[in-house]
């Protein structure tokens, strides 16, 4: 069986499939260590503290989800967390201890219980360097494909699917990955909007990819802003920050979250505080860059180096601010992917044998808004579940017949493009730039019917021009640049879907806040907004929010 | 907006011709990295200009360069600050050459503007193409070398391992190493033996001898010691420690593997690197400088000075160093014959000795390993030691 993407969620796969016995590909378009886990920073949830219970962490994620995440899922990712947390402690992850050496925590926003474990402010980083130690341990089981690049999924005649087709990096040569499953591992759609705190190798691959085979998409409107971006380039200073006690203040230093979340304050839930800060930004009580402010001094300097010595790091290369005596300038940015390709809780798609766990996912477990640190966690529970699914199935399946023309046809396409004259369409720069602008003009904290249809046609012309773009570079070996224009078409896919699912859902829930519909309305829009790709665009149908044990309720913090 | 200068070092594998210098003006803030500069070049200019690069945020270590002859992250580097250091290299005048550059040296500052910013690929790494290198042989290896997983004894216990928690933050300091190759581009010993395991692969085999949890210690540290481009190869030079984005201190982490294999475990390494170190110490502190001779029999039959009758192999590498010495002699270094032999060399004069002296008593004095994530960060030492002291 094949994984694509080499995060946290591709490796926990890999890894979960080779313990079950069957040989698995790991294929990514940068070298795992690479991946964007890397930058989850703060933490990981679990209710592994005897005071604690899966039950208050399944509500806490349930009510920050605004109740648009499925319950039997949630239920199923927090129960499992504490072992996860234990087998990751087990395999080398070095968390943070108290004072007795055992596992300590830390708070996080939207939590009832301080359950975050961590390593310093390099948690997502420590993560998965151990898992991809383990990776080099168990090299029998697991083959690398270090910097292959995956343009196309492979369905044989039954619709199921059998492969991917790939181009290594570094010699421009085209296969056809044949497997009995596969396991899209991507990420998310970050560099879709400019700016983000996302890397640039985050241009949604596997959903566009699975869109285009045929697989459902869901909640993709479901966009998340971080409360803590630097202004210019959309740096992430981790929600961590506001964990060890950091205070949010308006220009006039005031802390304005009384107003917005009297109880929890800075620990709201990610959407309630960056549109709490874009209301003070809108209403004139920021900054004249735009922002707000972060105050770590409140902070003793101590605890500062020893748990947010990245956020030092950070204010000091990156803002010129040493975080440790001055408040740093911070407003809301893209962050993360709450939607993606839709599965059930092995990760199954709508595809059979096509398997996504992570961020590329949506299972869904962070519904309309997802908490701080339960990311890394969902990557892990289901790369792990899908891993353990693919294997099962890989083992009893018969490898499917790909056809060949698959791979012909992805050949003709990057021959095409690097067949187009200079300045015969428009540098895929450029149409980059235009995507990124218009959906943080529009497709933002804050929406409207007017600037989604605004941001819908401007995606819809750039699908076109993208299509159309030239490249500089005509060689095999690290051609970066025709990998960007097959990139490009991926992020303007995965615009169209965003803003369709946006215009669609009329009502205010988790992520997606609608100045022209201001209150939720769980009457008409207590479900999940459901894409698939019928002829030219997106078609639109509905399916039911899983619930189990959480009636919907007023959502205040 | 600020104008600068890229003087970039390109190989294009296809093109059938060797590496050649290019030059991009490019436009951006003083505060941007010069990662924004190339990419703004690429993305403009030239698109076929190649670098790893994704997080932009110096954690995910693809865009590891020389810049200004120094290795560093791209990412990291702000292009005013590598403006001023270009222009500091050049004594704010007349353009050089940058160092590495083996053919032609880049273009005159005739249309290009003083001073620009000298870009290129890491050393030490053979280059794929432009500022990409191949990082698997000259890095991966070494990393696979030193068996880079935990190795726990028995099972696992039912819950989490119980651990001191200063170990934990002690390891994370070698988990904060985000494996971009500076340090291996900068490593001098590996430059003489690329064979060398090299800083990188070093400081993630101290990840697992500083963690409690690892049942393997003593049969790292062997492995390492014994090796001949293990942890004696290292010559203290302190470029990876400058190189490093991310604090790790490769050489520190080389130097805690020394003291554990020698102190901890008493592992006599076939190298000698062990008995060489502890000599070269204990001369510095009785005498001040090297008395090289000294240093050669002490290595090999520690405690005989004065005595004329080294051991074999001690006479063996004596005579093995004869040309070194005749070098020596020829140029300069060694001002004459007497200083062959061992112990003749002097004390420094005028109660200096008595100051070198006071430096081991500090140092004995402050033993604590200074570890970025608890006792404070760089540049900082004497806070750093206050609040380890706390």
């Amino acid at each position: 069986m094949l994984v694509i993407g080499a995060g946290l969620a591709g490796q926990r796969a890999a890894l979960a499939a080779a313990e079950e016995g069957v040989s698995v590909g790991i294929v990514s378009k940068v070298h795992p260590v690479r991946s964007h886990s890397n930058a989850a920073q703060g933490g990981i949830n679990a209710a592994l503290n005897p005071d604690d219970s899966w039950e208050s962490h399944a509500f806490d994620t349930v009510k920050g989800s605004d109740y648009l995440g499925d319950q039997d899922a949630i239920e199923i990712m927090t129960r499992e967390a504490p072992q996860e947390i234990l087998h990751l402690e087990h395999l080398g992850v070095p968390f943070h201890r108290n004072e007795e050496g055992k596992l300590g925590t830390r708070a996080f926003g939207g939590a009832s219980a301080a359950r975050t474990y961590y390593v310093a402010d390099i948690t997502g980083q420590a993560i998965m360097h151990v898992l991809y130690e383990q990776l080099m341990k168990h090299s029998a089981a697991v083959s690398r494909y270090e910097e292959w690049f995956c343009t196309a999924l492979a369905l044989d005649d039954d619709g199921e699917c059998c492969g991917v087709v790939t181009r290594n990096v570094s010699d421009g040569s085209m296969e056809l990955f044949r497997a009995k499953a596969v396991i899209l591992a991507t990420g998310g759609n970050g560099q879709v909007w400019q700016p983000t705190t996302n890397a640039l190798i985050c241009t949604g691959d596997g959903i566009a990819m699975a869109y285009r085979a045929g697989a459902k998409l869901m909640d993709m409107e479901m966009i998340q802003y971080h409360p803590t971006t630097l202004a210019k380039k959309g740096f992430l200073i981790t929600e961590g920050a506001r964990g060890e006690g950091a205070h949010l203040l308006n220009a006039q230093g005031e802390r304005f979250m009384e107003r917005y979340a009297p109880n929890k304050m800075e620990l709201a839930s990610r959407d309630v505080v960056s549109r709490a800060e874009q209301t003070e930004i809108n209403e004139g009580r920021g900054f004249p860059d735009g922002t707000v402010a972060l105050d770590i001094t409140v902070v003793p300097k101590k605890r500062v180096h020893e748990a947010l010595r990245e956020i030092v790091l950070v204010g000091r290369d990156f803002a010129g601010v040493d975080i440790t005596s001055e408040p740093i300038h911070i407003k809301p940015g893209n962050h993360y992917t709450m939607g993606g390709v839709k599965t059930d809780v092995e990760g199954r798609t709508t595809i059979p044998g096509l398997y996504a766990a992570g961020e590329v996912a949506c299972v869904s477990v962070h519904g309309g808004n997802r908490l701080g640190a339960n990311s890394l966690l969902d990557t892990l529970i289901f790369g792990r579940r899908s891993g353990e699914d693919a294997a099962a199935r890989a083992k009893r399946m018969e490898l499917g017949r790909a056809s060949q023309a698959v791979l012909d046809d992805e050949e003709a396409k990057i021959a095409a493009i690097l067949s187009r004259e200079k300045g015969s369409g428009r540098r895929v720069s450029e149409v980059k730039r235009e995507l990124g602008e218009t959906m943080d003009r529009y497709v933002a904290v804050f929406r409207d019917e007017e600037g989604i249809r605004t941001a819908l046609e401007t995606v819809r012309r750039l699908q076109e021009e993208a299509e159309n773009v030239y490249v500089d570079d005509h060689g095999s070996v690290f051609n970066q640049d025709v990998l960007g224009a097959i990139e490009l078409g991926y992020m303007v896919d995965n615009a169209e879907a965003t803003c369709v699912a946006a215009l669609e859902r009329k009502e205010s829930r988790g992520a997606q806040y609608r100045t022209d519909f201001p209150e939720r309305n769980d009457d008409e829009w207590l479900k999940h907004i459901d894409l698939s790709r019928n002829g030219g665009g997106p078609e639109v149908s509905y399916s039911e929010v899983t619930m189990t044990q959480w009636e919907p309720q007023e959502r205040t913090y | 907006m600020p104008e600068y200068t890229l003087q970039i070092r390109r190989y294009q594998p296809e093109s059938n011709e060797g590496p050649y210098w290019d030059s991009f003006d490019v436009e951006l803030d003083e505060s941007l990295s010069v990662l924004d500069g190339i990419l703004q070049a690429r993305d403009r200019e030239d698109g076929s200009l190649s670098v790893r690069c994704s997080c932009r945020a110096a954690i995910c270590g693809s865009c590891g360069v020389k810049i200004n002859g120094s290795s560093t992250l791209a990412c990291k580097t702000q292009i005013g600050e590598a403006h001023a250091a270009a222009n500091r290299r050049n004594g704010g005048g007349a353009e050089q050459p940058p160092r590495g550059a083996d053919e032609e040296p880049p273009p005159g500052s005739a249309g290009h503007g003083p001073n620009p910013i000298v870009i290129e690929p890491m050393g030490n790494m053979p280059v794929i193409k432009d500022l990409v290198t191949d990082m698997e042989s000259t890095h991966w290896e070494k990393i696979r070398r030193v068996t880079p997983w935990l190795i726990p004894a028995g099972d696992a216990p039912e819950r989490e391992y119980i651990v001191d928690p200063e170990s934990m933050v002690d390891v994370t300091q070698e988990i904060a190493c985000i494996q971009c190759g500076a340090c291996v581009s900068s490593c001098l010993s590996m430059e003489v033996d690329p064979g060398f395991i090299g800083p990188a692969a070093l400081a993630k085999a101290y990840r697992f001898v500083g963690d409690p949890r690892d049942a393997e210690t003593e049969a790292r540290l062997y492995d390492l010691a014994q090796d001949p481009h293990g942890i004696y190869d290292c010559t203290h030079c302190f470029s990876c420690i400058d190189a490093c984005p991310k604090g790790v201190a490769p050489m520190d982490q080389i130097m805690r593997l020394r003291r554990r294999a020698a102190d901890d475990y008493g592992i006599d390494d076939v190298n000698n690197g062990r008995r060489h170190e502890h000599a070269f110490t204990k001369i510095i502190e009785k005498k001040g400088t090297l008395d090289e001779s000294l240093l050669l029999q002490e290595s090999f039959a520690e405690g005989i000075k004065g005595k004329l009758i080294p051991k074999p192999a001690a006479i063996k590498s004596l005579i093995g160093s004869v040309p070194t010495a005749i070098r020596g002699i020829r140029t300069g270094k060694m001002r004459s014959l007497r200083k062959l032999i061992p112990g003749v060399h002097e004390k420094l004069p005028d109660g200096a000795q008595d100051e070198v002296r006071q430096i081991y008593e500090h140092a004995e004095q402050h033993s604590v390993e200074l570890n970025l994530y608890i006792k404070g960060e760089e540049g900082d030492e004497e806070a750093a030691i206050e609040e380890g002291l706390e």
